[in-house]
């Protein structure tokens, strides 16, 4: 059977203005008409402009994500489901994945971030994994500015409530404040989730005859074209667009993966997939093309929470805390006493057919039917122009060292307070105080107590670290070199708690593809993030690419965000960032450069982004991750911190008083390396280096010999009152700790907390009103 | 002695108290589930923490109507231990099993954070291995945590020894900033006035091994073990 749908009454004609206001160009109209062989419905063209919008269908970055490695013996499996899943031995494997909510977050911060964190938390309880912690990777522009700090204060209470609630920790992540990211910040969530390998399930449509149930909330009027609403520009106009942002309930989503776990293990349905960006029209079609089967929908059957709603509106909505099952055949009462067991519903609305269309009907009419699965695989594909900006190499190849000093900079400790006061620097206490990192009582290090957070594997040895890095500023003067050191930075993160780093998920956060010099950062930077995964033996499992982040002053830096999955073999090997012991040596892993370019002190100090970032060698990244390991590994080492934004002087800070529990002084001797300019001693941010602190420096450092790791003992852990001394040649600098402690610990809080008082003088004394 | 935890809609903290009783102190632990009216015998009911039915209303305030708490209730009455702790604390206020109620956090903002308390009263069936002005570091993580009652009752809960733990610095002494939710007179858990039902806003399940930071909320669960099997 095959019925030609008909346009329903009321539906609006279709005419050029039309299709332009659903995102479709000239051509790929055409190429929709040519797939039909006749003039689409509006239903049928609310589908496509769903399907093939750039957020659902990676029609500009699909050829070069095609590069990347994906395989390696323990991934189970790569890009191209909910999420991507490792084997970390004895039968248990990782699911894990990152994606953007970035256009949402920007109108409404506190339901944006809300239901970023919703989406992914679905994403990985849909391949059978517990979650079982989430982190967060977020940019925003200067904290100077009111709109950031609201902003700011939204994502950050908006991920807590979330995860809050649902009782998943959020336990780690990172946030960069730069005036690039003004009016179009990033939220990326990352959720990672534990499962037995048997428990793997994929979401493809299979078993003709098998129902397909929509499980969870009703459908609402919400979010409809929110994924097309993501494909585009940020604009003064985008507020306007508020409505397009759904609205979060954790509570169901709590109930909703609690069901979800139960039915995937009750063995009675084959694919379970979120219904997400683009609603029920993705989550369907995705599913049917992943099996190579028809599918038949019939929208009356959706449950929904307003009369009165078209097909085009059920399918498009972007309700939140619904899932799309496929049941298998004659099961459907038991998927049902599950659902209601959790107080949830699940209907029927459609079936997996013999025949090779995706339709929809509502009732008998017949509104959308599209042959086979072209209607995925047929989605153009773009690869644009990409050339750099004559202005960013004018930018790379400017002197930074050149600048002139501050003559504050005479006292280099004004400098360290100046760099540890930096928002992007200082403690993100504010925020994740806000976030429960200790629910699931797994969590070993929490933010704030290690270079990545460390999850414990209950009942095993194991633990896993998980961390997201990624410099933009780095990426927007070389995307290439840039996107390496993220991947580095995150490998040498994880590695420091005692971790392996095993894979990677990376979201791509970039401008507007179809302009040239963006594209050419994206490539580039993937290109770069590829060659970095091979060198550091961490393919890419999945992910997500959000392009369009611009305002209307440009785009944002081009932020390709590494979320790393490490594995550690034993919990004895766990190893903190801050110093613990008195008396230890430190001990620095590679060597200092006279490299400036890119850096946070020349943001920081001289509001200047540019010259060459640093060099990244990857082959010497490996080895002093190696060394490292090998090193916590012999038990040598009490704690290890990666040197990077800030450089040495902030990373030996830090080790001294990051953590508010133990604090030290240290005394530190760098005559060594007097040839260098102080500034780039102190806050150059060479890469591949690792402070340590140990008890047993000849063993840490006979093992960086034996992997070709220049290595040196610096000093040695002093108390408190000693303070932070640093030695170059004649010169002493002595930072008091509690000086460098409230720079550090304070400088968000007093930001915020003023903020919060301005507006408290603002509510308890409100203006008159005018006559 | 066997520990029945309550699962209502939302709970989160259910998975983190079995662990707690079963794996750290291997004692027999069961689930009981809010739509259910049997208590399976256990002899200890831990309310656990999470967002029940979404903290909607108020939170606790629709968990108390759960068929499974009538059951609770009249376990309590009977002198059964009840351990009620963040949520479950909030739970047990609004059923009437403890007085007073749980408000916003005075800053508005969720706290979630490792805090010290100071045991006020050593001689529960709960801190019986604890002695007066003994620290404990636990965990906590809520937004509506701020012990809230008239000066009546806080006289009387102060008078009778029912203030059982109370949020200090780390000299053992009360101060603003070591109060993470503006509870009044730095309260962190009080006992019902039989001495069964204890209420407290920090999470001693997540204070049970040193690898996650923190063993000493061990010391509740053995005075507990200490004072049912005597």
């Amino acid at each position: 059977m095959s019925t030609a749908p008909s346009p329903r009454p009321g539906d609006p004609v279709i005419t050029p203005a039309l299709v332009a206001e659903h995102g479709l160009t000239e051509d790929e109209y055409e190429r929709l008409v040519a797939l039909l062989g006749r003039t689409p419905t509006f239903t049928e063209l609310g589908i496509v402009s769903a399907l093939w919008n750039e957020h659902c269908s990676y029609k500009h970055s699909r050829t070069h994500l095609r590069t990347l490695p994906t395989k390696a013996p323990y991934v189970l499996q790569g890009p191209g489901e909910n999420a991507g899943v490792i084997s970390i031995g004895d039968g248990w494997a990782i699911a894990f994945k990152i994606e953007s909510h970035n256009h949402p977050s920007a109108v409404e911060p506190y339901q944006g971030a809300a239901t970023g964190v919703g989406g992914i938390l679905r994403d990985v309880f849909t391949m059978g994994a517990r979650p079982i912690a989430l982190l967060d990777s977020l940019r925003f522009g200067s904290l100077d500015s009111p709109r950031v700090r609201h902003l700011f204060g939204g994502v950050v209470k908006g991920i807590g409530d979330y995860g809050n609630c649902v009782g998943i920790p959020t336990v780690g992540g990172e946030i960069v404040f730069d005036p690039a990211y003004e009016g179009n910040p990033l939220v990326n969530a990352m959720c990672v989730g534990l499962l037995r390998e048997t428990d793997l399930i994929r979401a493809a449509a299979e078993g003709v005859g098998n129902a397909i149930m929509a499980v969870g909330a009703r459908t609402g009027r919400d979010g409809i074209h929110g994924a097309s609403f993501a494909s585009e520009d940020l604009s003064s106009a985008s507020e306007a667009k508020r409505p397009m942002v759904q609205v979060g309930d954790p509570f169901t989503e709590k109930l909703l993966l609690e069901a979800s776990l139960e039915l995937i293990a009750s063995g009675h349905i084959v694919a379970i997939q979120d219904m997400g960006a683009a609603g029920l029209t993705s989550s369907s079609a995705e599913m049917a093309a992943r099996g190579d089967v028809g599918v038949s929908i019939d929208t009356s059957r959706v449950p929904v929470r307003e009369e009165g709603m078209s097909p085009y509106e059920i399918l498009l909505s972007e309700s939140q805390e619904r899932m799309l099952v496929v049941a298998k055949k004659g099961h459907e009462a038991q998927v049902r006493a599950i659902l209601e067991k959790w107080d949830l519903s699940a209907a029927v609305i459609g079936e997996v057919i013999e025949q090779p269309v995706y339709r929809v009907t509502e009732g008998d009419r017949v509104v959308a039917e599209f042959p086979g699965s072209r209607l995925v695989s047929e989605c153009p594909i773009y690869n644009p122009p990409a050339k750099e900006d004559p202005a960013v190499a004018e930018r790379r190849a400017y002197d930074v060292h050149a600048i002139a000093e501050r003559p504050e900079e005479k006292n280099p400790v004004w400098t360290l307070e100046r760099m540890l006061s930096s928002p992007t620097i200082a403690s993100k206490r504010w925020a994740y105080r806000q976030y429960d990192s200790t629910v699931r009582t797994s969590t070993v290090l929490r933010p704030g107590e290690g270079d990545a957070a460390v999850i414990r594997l209950r009942h095993t040895d194991r633990a896993i670290a998980l961390k997201t890095d990624c410099n933009g500023r780095y990426v927007s003067l070389d995307p290439r070199v840039g996107a390496q050191i993220a991947v580095a930075e995150a490998a040498r993160n994880v590695a420091c708690t005692g971790a392996r780093p095993m894979a990677i998920t990376n979201c791509l956060n970039f401008g507007n593809p179809r302009r040239p010099e963006v594209y050419f950062q994206f490539t580039e930077a993937v290109r770069g993030m590829g060659e970095a995964c091979v060198a550091l033996g961490t393919p890419v499992t999945g992910g997500n690419v959000s392009f369009y982040n611009e305002n209307p002053t440009g785009a944002v830096h081009p932020t390709p965000v590494v979320g790393m999955v490490g594995l550690i073999d034993s919990l004895s090997h766990i190893t903190r960032s801050g110093f613990t012991s008195e008396g230890d040596d430190i001990v620095l892993l590679g060597e200092p450069t006279d490299e400036l370019g890119g850096s946070e002190y020349l943001a920081r100090v001289h509001d200047v982004a540019a010259g060459t970032p640093p060099r990244c060698d990857l082959a010497r990244e490996k080895a002093t991750i190696d060394a490292l390991l090998e090193a916590i590994r012999a038990g040598g080492v009490r704690s290890a911190h990666d040197c990077s934004d800030g450089g040495l002087a902030v990373a030996l800070a830090e080790c001294c008083m990051a953590d508010r529990d133990g604090t030290f002084g240290a005394e530190i001797e760098l005559t060594k390396w007097g040839a260098l300019p102080l500034r780039a001693l102190l806050f150059g941010e060479a890469q591949a280096r690792i402070v340590v602190s140990t008890a047993d420096s000849p063993t840490v450092l006979a093992i960086a010999r034996q992997h070709g790791v220049p290595a040196r003992v610096l000093g040695q852990v002093r108390a408190r009152e000693a303070g932070l001394t640093i030695r170059v040649g004649d010169r002493v600098i002595r930072a008091p700790l509690d000086r460098l402690a409230r720079a550090y610990h304070d400088a968000i809080p007093d930001i915020m907390n003023a903020a919060i008082a301005e507006v408290a003088v603002l509510e308890q004394h409100p203006q008159p009103s005018g006559a | 002695m066997k520990f029945g935890i309550v699962t209502f809609p939302g709970s989160n903290c259910d998975y983190d108290s079995y662990h707690a009783v079963a794996d750290s102190l291997g004692l027999p632990a069961v689930y009981l589930w809010h739509k259910s009216t049997d208590l399976q015998g256990v002899d200890v009911v831990i309310l656990p923490g999470g967002f029940s039915y979404g903290d909607y209303l108020r939170a606790g305030a629709i968990a108390r109507f759960s068929p499974i708490m009538q059951e609770v209730a009249t376990h309590a009455r009977a002198g059964g231990p009840v351990l009620g702790i963040c949520n479950g604390f909030q739970i047990a206020c609004e059923a009437g099993l403890l007085p007073g109620a749980l408000l916003r956090n005075a800053n508005l903002q969720f706290v979630s954070d490792t805090v010290r308390i100071r045991v006020e009263n050593a001689d529960t069936m709960f801190t019986s291995r604890c002695e007066v002005g003994d620290v404990l570091r636990i965990p906590v993580a809520h937004g509506d945590g701020r012990f809230t009652a008239d000066d009546n009752t806080l006289d009387r809960l102060e008078g009778e020894g029912r203030v059982v733990f109370r949020y200090v610095n780390e000299h053992g002494v009360p101060d603003a900033v070591a109060n993470p939710n503006g509870s009044m007179r730095d309260i962190a858990g009080i006992i019902s006035s039989e001495g069964n039902v204890l209420g407290l806003m920090p999470h001693p399940e997540r204070a049970m091994e040193d690898l996650i930071g923190s063993a000493d909320g061990r010391r509740i669960f053995e005075s507990l073990l200490a004072r049912v099997s005597a």
